[in-house]
């Protein structure tokens, strides 16, 4: 393979790379005069990548012509519709950012500078197809994570939201590397072909399994599966809301889907081995999710919690461990991500007279008599979570169980449905307090143009009109589905 | 009718009617609900008289795919028809209801009442399963917000109990739902009702059918939400509630339980047989002792809905229909007394039964269209109520003697706490001044009470109207599930005779 086709194959990363390291230039010069300048900047370079992918999506691309560096890297329609998923949470990040930290003084070029080398680190998560790639892809990300937690450096919590984040972290990634040692050692290779053929070759070894269970130990704490959840509420509620809104949607996006292709292209002939354990973590994650969130008094603790909730529903698609069953997990991926901007941003706009942030329950009592189209976004949004149709919400909830019926697994799928009544719970909630308590009319914040046209797309495109993008989204699931090889 | 969509124009009426109520003054809003709800009371009596009674199966058929993995399909039967006739007929009668009632958020309020008649005629004329789905399941929100918003004192947590306890209920016939269409292939519910499923499978698909529909109806004992409700809800949501959301249960039998699991609705026959009987006979007691009128009516609710599950697993023609008139008779004859308890609440505030007395006194008209309702919810022979209990009754006898005998027993408490209640509220001295003067109906209330007891009297009367467009799909349902129909207990012996020559052959013989 030539070089040439190969750097053709990552010039969305190129792209991204180059562009990031310019405006690191900038920031370190011009000082954050500039930072709505280089926001820009990095937005239009988010978009150039986004129109590269797109063709790649809508064509199908897969097979061995999608494959750069010697299988190191894959661009296939598979990583190419979570691309397209991360950098639009990307943007959004930046579109939120400006008017939340320069009220506080804290706006900074760093800022858009480690969304976009956060968003580089996803995108070549999604495409790896070695583990080496796979954690370099991961730990870029992640430090640019770090970071991001902590980025209002004179806030307590934003500060142990980083530090603890940064901790956990480092242990979730020494595990994830035990474990990748322990498959190397075992399959004699790195690459998802080698591992796949040593693994497919005959019965599986006790070290090979254990490679398998820490590597998805390593990155059920990215996705923020129970048991490896602990750290979501106090990192969510800590970090800077749209840091928080960018860690609920693209990071979520990239580690779901690399655990996909790990699970697929690596371990694809072994799937009863790692199937229960997806099973256990997504039974486990939509209960401790939603029982967790019933308490909350901070609504970022909340969509915290009702992050874990909906891992849950996503893995339940990635147990099912077919086409249908990977389809499904994009597609719900898709209406999560609108979802969780749709929610940060609608959250954005709870600001009081003097432009401080509101976040808990007690702010927005009776908001629908002070505020009625923020709550009724809000309700929307909700309903969705909630996943009672006619909204959006509901039809990935679909289409991931509909996957599990046809996989065989009736149990997990009654089980999981049964246990998203728990969660309509506090969902619920949400409404009561907006719709049915006394106003306390302490929302003031004025309008907010930028964030008002968001949650406008996002709540369009979860209503019931949402229902007609469902034949393109699903049709553009299944062939990025069907780019990965799935074994027998 | 050509090819003039009307399904999907009933529908998008009272949809653009919300949409405009949400962004209008308490008065605009007002006026628009209503024209919204009269043009589609319109374009029902206009679908009605072009239904072809003994024509195709599935009429007014509309099919589009708009959406990945279902469709959009429309289509409906003689069943479907009268429900969604009894849709439209309430719902302009709700709005009238809350004229001047509802006096906060009058646009919401106007809008989600639309979106309520959207959703459930919505129901009633889904072809396709997973639509179906989405239609019964949104109803949830709507309904949750006008208790929520508009209901009583204790309206959080009736409105919470509400939507909990029937969303428990219907997601896991989703997973169910999703099993059928794997296994049969296909989405459209006119092809499910043909598809023989396996007997194993269909008893666990009817459970978890039963579970939904159970909760909906709702069926003792998982019918403790509905009183909660009720009592909470303002007097156009309880009118609604009554009217034709309990009538999604017993339509999801009809339509699902019954003619795609007949094995095993054969199978847990006697379940449900045993719990209306519980039900009727429970609920009339409890009934008994209520102080709260919405609370009585929420009971009678619950026995006569135990009659109409009783008479839908008769397995015979009589039963089906039987059903299918008590619930359009409950329809009525139970919203028509929520809007009679709502004319005394607007006045006096208070659903306390023992802060009212003598009202025939002061409020003579009232008085005569509370006893016709109270009559009609009895069972008195020229009213609905008589039709639908005596059908559903002689339905049930054939299978079992000893349901009908318990149900028969409903009749009887159904009397006792109807009339004990009448007579507390309208006759006796009036101990209260407050309610003694109480002015009598408005014209407005005349025009909410009148039509729905002439309707509840011409069905009494000539029922024929109301059973004739059924009278075939209720023939092709008792076909359906004949196969599996169990022996009744009624073994009637012949009588082995003599035949008159061997009678004479012996007399000869002498």
């Amino acid at each position: 393979m030539e070089l040439s086709t190969s750097l053709g194959l990552v010039l969305p990363e190129l792209i991204l790379s180059l562009s990031g390291l310019v405006m690191l230039l900038f920031a370190a010069w011009g000082g954050d005069r500039l930072s709505s300048s280089i926001s820009v900047a990095c937005c239009v370079a988010l978009g150039a990548a986004f129109a590269l992918v797109a063709p790649s999506v809508c064509a199908g691309a897969s097979g061995p012509g999608t494959m750069a560096f010697f299988g190191q890297f894959s661009a296939d329609a598979y990583a190419g519709m979570a691309k397209l998923m991360i950098y639009a949470a990307s943007g959004a990040a930046l579109i939120v950012a400006p008017r939340y930290f320069d009220r506080l003084g804290a706006m900074r070029a760093e800022y858009p500078v480690l969304i976009l080398f956060a968003a580089l680190g996803m995108s070549i998560m999604v495409s790896a197809s070695d583990l080496l790639t796979l954690y370099i892809g991961l730990e870029l990300n992640s430090l640019s994570s770090y970071v991001l937690a902590s980025f209002l450096r004179s806030n307590e919590k934003s500060a142990e939201a980083g530090l603890k984040y940064f901790v956990l972290g480092a242990l979730a990634s020494g595990i994830l590397l035990f474990g990748m040692s322990l498959t190397y050692g075992f399959t004699g290779g790195t690459s998802f072909a080698a591992i796949q053929a040593a693994a497919s070759a005959g019965e599986m070894s006790t070290g090979m399994l254990f490679g398998l269970i820490f590597v998805l130990a390593g990155l059920a704490f990215k996705i923020s599966a129970v048991p490896f959840h602990m750290w979501t509420p106090d990192v969510y509620e800590g970090a800077p809301t749209p840091v928080t809104m960018f860690f609920a949607s693209a990071p979520k996006v990239a580690a779901v889907v690399l655990l996909g292709r790990v699970a697929v292209e690596a371990f694809g002939s072994q799937a009863d081995a790692w199937r229960q354990v997806v099973i256990f973590a997504a039974l486990a994650s939509i209960v401790v999710g939603a029982l967790g969130a019933i308490g909350q008094k901070n609504l970022k603790r909340l969509l915290a919690y009702s992050s874990i909730n909906n891992v849950g529903f996503l893995l339940v698609g990635l147990a099912a461990a077919t086409q249908a069953g990977l389809a499904a997990m994009l597609v719900y991926l898709a209406i999560y991500v609108v979802m969780t901007i749709g929610s940060f941003t609608a959250l954005l706009l709870l600001r009081d007279a003097e432009g401080n942030q509101l976040e808990t329950f007690a702010d927005i009592a009776g908001l629908s008599t002070t505020r009625p189209a923020l709550a009724w976004c809000l309700l929307l949004i909700m309903f969705s979570l909630a996943g009672i149709p006619p909204l959006m919400g509901f039809w990935g909830k679909l289409v991931v169980f509909w996957a599990a019926v046809e996989a065989n697994l009736l149990a997990l799928a009654v089980l999981g449905m049964a246990a998203s009544v728990i969660g309509a719970f506090y969902y619920l909630k949400f409404v009561k307090v907006m719709f049915f308590d006394e106003p306390i009319d302490r929302v003031k914040g004025e309008a907010d143009t930028a964030n008002w046209v968001l949650l406008a797309i996002c709540a369009v495109l979860i209503s019931p009109v949402g229902y007609l993008l469902t034949g393109w989204l699903v049709s553009v699931a299944n062939t990025a589905a069907g780019s990965l090889p799935l074994a027998g | 009718m050509g090819g003039f969509p009307i399904l999907s124009a009933m529908l998008l009426v009272p949809l653009v009617g919300a949409i405009a109520c949400l962004f209008s003054e308490a008065k605009t809003a007002r006026v628009i609900a209503l024209v919204a709800t009269l043009i589609d009371l319109a374009l029902g009596i206009v679908l009605w008289m072009n239904f072809d009674v003994g024509g195709a199966q599935w009429q007014f058929t509309e099919r589009a795919a708009l959406f990945a993995g279902f469709d959009y399909a429309l289509g409906i039967d003689g069943i479907a028809l009268m429900l969604i006739m009894l849709s439209v007929f309430l719902m302009p009668v709700c709005i009238g209801a809350s004229w001047t009632s509802i006096t906060k958020r009058v646009g919401e309020y106007m809008a989600a009442f639309l979106l309520m008649e959207v959703l459930m005629i919505g129901v009633f004329m889904a072809q396709d399963i997973l639509l179906f789905y989405i239609f019964f399941e949104a109803s949830l929100i709507p309904m949750y917000l006008i208790i929520g918003i508009w209901g009583g004192d204790n309206r959080i947590y009736a409105s919470y109990k509400f939507f909990l306890y029937t969303l428990l209920g219907s997601v896991v016939m989703l997973i169910a739902m999703l099993w059928m269409v794997m296994e049969a292939g296909t989405t459209s519910i006119p092809e499910l009702m043909v598809y023989d499923f396996p007997p194993q499978a269909q008893t666990w698909l009817w459970l978890a059918f039963f579970a939904s529909f159970a909760v909906k109806m709702p069926m003792w004992p998982v019918h403790t939400w509905l009183p909660d409700a009720h009592v909470q809800a303002p007097t156009a949501g309880s009118v609604i509630l009554a009217g034709v959301m309990l009538k999604l249960g017993g339509y999801g039998m009809i339509r699902f339980s019954l003619p795609m699991f007949p094995e095993a609705s054969a199978q847990f026959m006697w379940l449900v047989l045993g719990l209306s009987m519980v039900a009727v006979v429970v609920t009339s007691l409890i009934a008994l002792v209520q102080h709260d009128m919405k609370k009585l009516i929420a009971y009678s609710s619950v026995a006569h809905m135990g009659i109409v599950t009783a008479g839908l697993f008769a397995f015979n023609t009589q039963g089906l229909e039987g059903a299918m008139v008590m619930m359009l008779s409950h329809g009525l004859v139970s919203g028509a007394l929520f809007l009679c308890v709502g004319v005394i609440y607007d006045r006096l505030h208070t659903r306390e039964i023992s802060r009212y007395g003598g009202l025939a006194i002061n409020m003579p008209a009232y008085a005569t269209i509370f006893l016709f309702f109270t009559m009609a919810s009895i069972g008195l022979p020229g009213t609905s109520g008589f039709v639908a209990e005596f059908l559903s009754l002689a339905g049930v006898y054939q299978i079992s003697s000893w349901a009908a005998f318990v149900c028969t027993t409903g009749i009887i408490l159904g009397a006792a706490y109807m009339l004990y209640l009448y007579r507390r509220v309208a006759f006796g001295a009036q101990v209260n001044e407050d309610a003694a003067a109480m002015p009598d109906l408005s014209t407005r209330e005349y025009l909410l009470l009148v039509p729905i007891a002439a309707a509840a009297l011409w069905m009494g009367v000539y029922p024929e109207s109301f059973l004739a467009p059924m009278r075939q799909d209720i023939a092709v349902l008792d076909a359906r599930v004949s196969r599996a129909a169990p022996q009744g207990d009624a073994h009637f012996k012949m009588g082995t005779g003599v035949s008159a020559e061997e009678a004479h052959a012996e007399g000869e013989a002498h």
